[in-house]
């Protein structure tokens, strides 16, 4: 029987799954990808709450739902900004976005 | 005018302070300011003396500070001691200033010097009325720097300014263990004043080994001022000074300051078990006599000759004290004060006269310049101890004295009075005998508006005070005669000491001494039985030993500049590589962790998210282990 | 093992691989593909756990929208030829580290702390439940969220508008 530490590994691996992804990776949507799973870790987390902890309310799903919209939100802007970067930019490489440094 | 004998000083340096303000404005360019501000003083000391001799006292005191409950007290005393010196400074110091107008004729930093003269004066009135330790240790500082001041009178040349250096810092040395004396002193009597110290002495407040150190302490000072060995390699090389500031200073009174310290702080070495305080006095006095005499039989400069003239007189004098010949070794203080300056101004008018100091290029001066030969030679006379001048009187006493007390010491002095009359005699004949060996002495630019030729006579303004000096050195002696019932002894004279009854036979022995120093000067120099060359060949190494000074200055050299100099190169070594070290070391640190530090700020957000989880990470480890 | 078990495992064990696919894959189309059996394995976990709301809305919104605005973003720029530089940038190994690290540190907190079990049950039927919870307790909620769709909505129009 899976029990909540069960969906808590889960989670965690997923969580740093998606950290490695955020901070390795060089293409701007790939960042933005790790960033997706990251939110599903945590989602998974606040279920998984929900279920084993505390049953008497429905918050945990409530509190993942408005993540699930958040994180569509997020994603909608966040490539909206890697279009509009790539148009000036000519690129999606972070490390090559460096107008600011000195 | 005894109570208020405390003005007396201020009138040499109401004098200095109206030069230095005003100096070349003033009539006479300052000279006649300074002038006036010593005569003044010489015949107020004077009225002084006459008063003092007639029993008038006079103790006046100021409370300086409050430590705790007890007051310290500071102030001036006229007792015999310091009214005879205040009447010897004023005469022989007025005398000089007036020289000075003459000798210094022409020199472009006319007024500076009589500034410095008043000044001087001033310094050594204080020291004289002082009746306790801090006065007279000031007025010891003073003089000191006054001499410094006039030595490095003629500043632009090395050696004056070296001798000058040299003057201060020997003397230095002594007034350092001068001032270890007065706070051992203070410390264990609580008073500086002079008659305070000596009752809580007489109580036994200080005694034993503490007291003879505390006395030879101070006698340390003494020993630096009055240029006795160990100390005395600065006087001769103060002879770079002018003239008058050797006759006046380096002669006469500065010198003298030494004596008269031991004689006012007499108590400090009666009391100290077994007198050896005392016996340290006699002795350093005595060896100082003896070598002084025998480096000056080999000296070719006129006022070096002199220079060790001094030293040795001075030992005579210490030698005198600490044989408890207390008035034998003031007596000749007063009359070594008058004899020697008119030697060393008559020195100085020969100088003014051939324009050289070395006595091999002189000769032949007794015609040329009458005034000036034949006052010297009174002075000589009296120098050498030949009856009925001056010298006689006092030199023999100090024998007398020395030879009641211990034979050793009379026989020192006595080899030294032979020694003197030898390097006098050879003095006498090189510069005044025989004929003129120099050229012409106004080729130099030295004496302005002189008509070339051979040597002359000087003026007036310096002829006047030679024969004045040479009434004193002459007759002065018998003030202290026997035969006149002694007047000095009953006037200056330490309670509870009895003069020694006077020796016949050694009075005899005494003047058979000098009669022999001077028949010695005459076989070697005048009628060339023992030529000096043959001397010198039979004994070199004596010869180099005397040349060279017994080498005290070469020891005194490698000590304190290689010695002292290796530590001085140590200790700058150390500073720039470890201080400085450390302090770069600490700059160096701080940059390469600067430049350590640099990675952290790339400028690329990756490592700043990078650089956050890593931070959460670090705290979530710290917080479970910890 | 009862099915319950078996079930998720099968579908820990697709969220996983599927996750280190999008993160590891040389090719960003490969990534992106990779992640809706990610996605769909995440929603199976959400119906073992109850959730049947939440689990649909994921595959409508997570499957379905995210997934194709991403391969859009992809498309749109220079990683659609499929080809492109190296994915990887130079801090990786540290990267893999802090990321291992935290995974541990994550793992070890879950299962050393007793979770205490709340008290009451979850309703049969969730979606009436949340959709009551709505509207009564967490209207405020709602409310604000809808904004912030339409914040972001009027916002990535303007940002991605090209400027002729």
């Amino acid at each position: 029987m899976p029990g909540l530490t069960h969906y808590l590994v889960v989670s965690a691996l997923l969580f740093s799954l998606g950290l490695f992804a955020v901070v390795t990776r060089r293409n701007t949507v790939a960042i933005l990808m790790g960033v997706e799973l990251m939110l599903n870790a945590a989602n998974i987390n606040l279920v998984a709450f929900n279920k084993y902890a505390a049953p008497g309310a429905m918050q945990g799903q409530i509190f993942a739902l408005i993540v699930i919209t958040l994180a569509a939100c997020e994603a909608a802007v966040g490539l909206a900004l890697v279009l509009a970067a790539y148009r000036t930019l000519e690129t999606v490489y972070v490390d090559e976005i460096n107008l600011m440094k000195w | 005018m005894t109570q208020a004998a405390w003005i007396i000083p201020l009138l040499p340096l109401a004098a200095f302070v109206l030069i230095t303000a005003a100096g070349p404005r003033l009539p006479g360019r300052g000279a006649y300011v300074s002038i006036a501000g010593i005569v003044l003083a010489g015949i107020a000391g004077l009225v002084v003396l006459g008063e003092v001799i007639g029993g008038a006292r006079a103790d006046v005191t100021y409370t300086w500070a409050v430590l705790g409950a007890k007051p310290i007290t500071v102030g001036f005393v006229v007792d015999p001691l310091s009214a005879i010196m205040l009447a010897m400074v004023g005469v022989v110091a007025s005398l000089i200033t007036i020289y000075s107008v003459g000798y210094m004729a022409g020199d472009p930093h006319y007024p500076r010097f009589f500034a410095y003269l008043s000044l001087f004066q001033f310094s050594m009135l204080f020291l004289i009325l002082a009746d306790n330790f801090l006065f007279i240790y000031a007025g010891w500082e003073l003089v000191g720097l006054c001499s410094y001041l006039l030595i490095g009178f003629w500043f632009e040349r090395p050696a004056a300014a070296r001798a000058a250096l040299k003057a201060f810092i020997t003397t230095r040395v002594g007034d350092f263990s001068m001032m270890i004396g007065i706070l051992i002193i203070f410390l264990h009597t609580g008073s500086l004043r002079f008659d305070e110290v000596f009752k809580s002495i007489q109580g036994g407040a200080l005694a034993g080994p503490l007291l003879t150190a505390a006395a030879v302490l101070v006698f340390g000072g003494a020993v630096g001022k009055s240029a006795q060995v160990p100390l005395h390699v600065w006087l001769p090389d103060a002879m770079e000074g002018p003239t008058p500031v050797s006759a006046l200073i380096h002669a006469a009174t500065m010198v003298a300051a030494g004596v008269y310290l031991v004689a006012r702080t007499y108590p400090l070495f009666l009391f100290s078990p077994n007198h050896a305080a005392l016996t340290v006095v006699a002795y350093i006095g005595g060896i100082t006599a003896l070598i002084a005499a025998t480096m000056g039989v080999v000296e070719d400069d006129i006022k070096r000759v002199l220079a060790y003239s001094t030293i040795s007189q001075l030992g005579y004098m210490m030698l005198g004290l600490g044989v408890l010949g207390y008035t034998a070794g003031m007596f000749h203080l007063i009359t070594h004060a008058f004899f020697k300056a008119l030697l060393f101004l008559g020195a100085g008018s020969v100088i003014h006269g051939v324009a050289t100091n070395n006595i091999k290029q002189m000769g032949g001066l007794a015609k040329l310049m009458p005034w000036t030969a034949w006052t010297f030679i009174a002075a000589t006379l009296a120098l050498t101890g030949i009856p009925p001048f001056a010298g006689f009187f006092s030199k023999d006493q100090v024998l007398a004295a020395a030879f009641a007390h211990d034979r050793v010491l009379w026989a020192l002095g006595a080899a030294g009075a032979f020694l003197t009359s030898l390097y006098m005699g050879r003095l006498i004949w090189y510069t005044f005998a025989g004929t003129y060996r120099g050229g012409d002495p106004h080729g130099q630019a030295h004496a302005a508006g002189h008509a070339p030729g051979r040597p002359h006579e000087s003026p007036a303004v310096m002829v006047v005070p030679l024969a004045i000096l040479a009434v004193f050195a002459v007759f002065l002696g018998w003030a202290g005669a026997e035969s006149l019932g002694n007047p000095f002894e009953k006037f200056i004279h330490f309670p509870g000491i009895e003069p020694v009854a006077p020796n016949f036979g050694l009075l005899v022995v005494s003047i058979a001494i000098a009669v022999a120093g001077w028949a010695a000067a005459a076989a070697i120099y005048v009628w060339r039985i023992v030529p000096s060359e043959s001397l010198r060949q039979a004994a070199p190494w004596a010869y180099t030993l005397l040349v060279r000074r017994y080498f005290v200055d070469d020891f005194y050299a490698w000590v304190f500049l290689g010695l002292g100099g290796a530590v001085m190169r140590f200790a700058g070594l150390f500073d720039r590589y470890v201080v400085d070290g450390l302090v770069n070391l600490i700059g160096w640190l701080a940059r390469q962790l600067g430049l350590g530090l640099r990675y952290v700020q790339t400028g690329r957000e990756e490592t700043y998210l990078l650089l956050v989880f890593l931070g959460v990470v670090v705290i979530v480890v710290v917080r479970l282990v910890w | 093992m009862t099915g319950e078990a078996i079930a998720f495992y099968i579908l820990a064990a697709v969220t996983l691989g599927s996750a280190v696919v999008v993160v590891t894959s040389g090719n960003i189309v490969h990534s992106a593909a990779a992640l809706v059996p990610g996605f769909l394995g995440v929603t199976g976990l959400y119906i073992l756990l109850n959730a049947e709301f939440v689990a649909g809305i994921q595959v409508l919104i997570y499957a379905g929208a995210i997934t194709v605005l991403i391969l859009f973003a992809i498309m749109l720029t220079e990683g659609g030829t499929g080809l492109g530089g190296r994915q990887r940038n130079e801090q990786a190994l540290v990267g893999a580290t802090v990321a291992a690290a935290m995974a541990v540190l994550l793992i070890i907190v879950a299962t050393r702390t007793g979770w205490t079990a709340g008290g009451g049950t979850l309703p049969p039927y969730t979606p009436g439940a949340i959709g009551q919870s709505f509207l009564r307790q967490n209207i405020l909620v709602f409310e604000g969220t809808s904004i912030v769709l339409l914040v972001s909505l009027m916002g990535a129009i303007m940002t991605a508008r090209r400027e002729d």
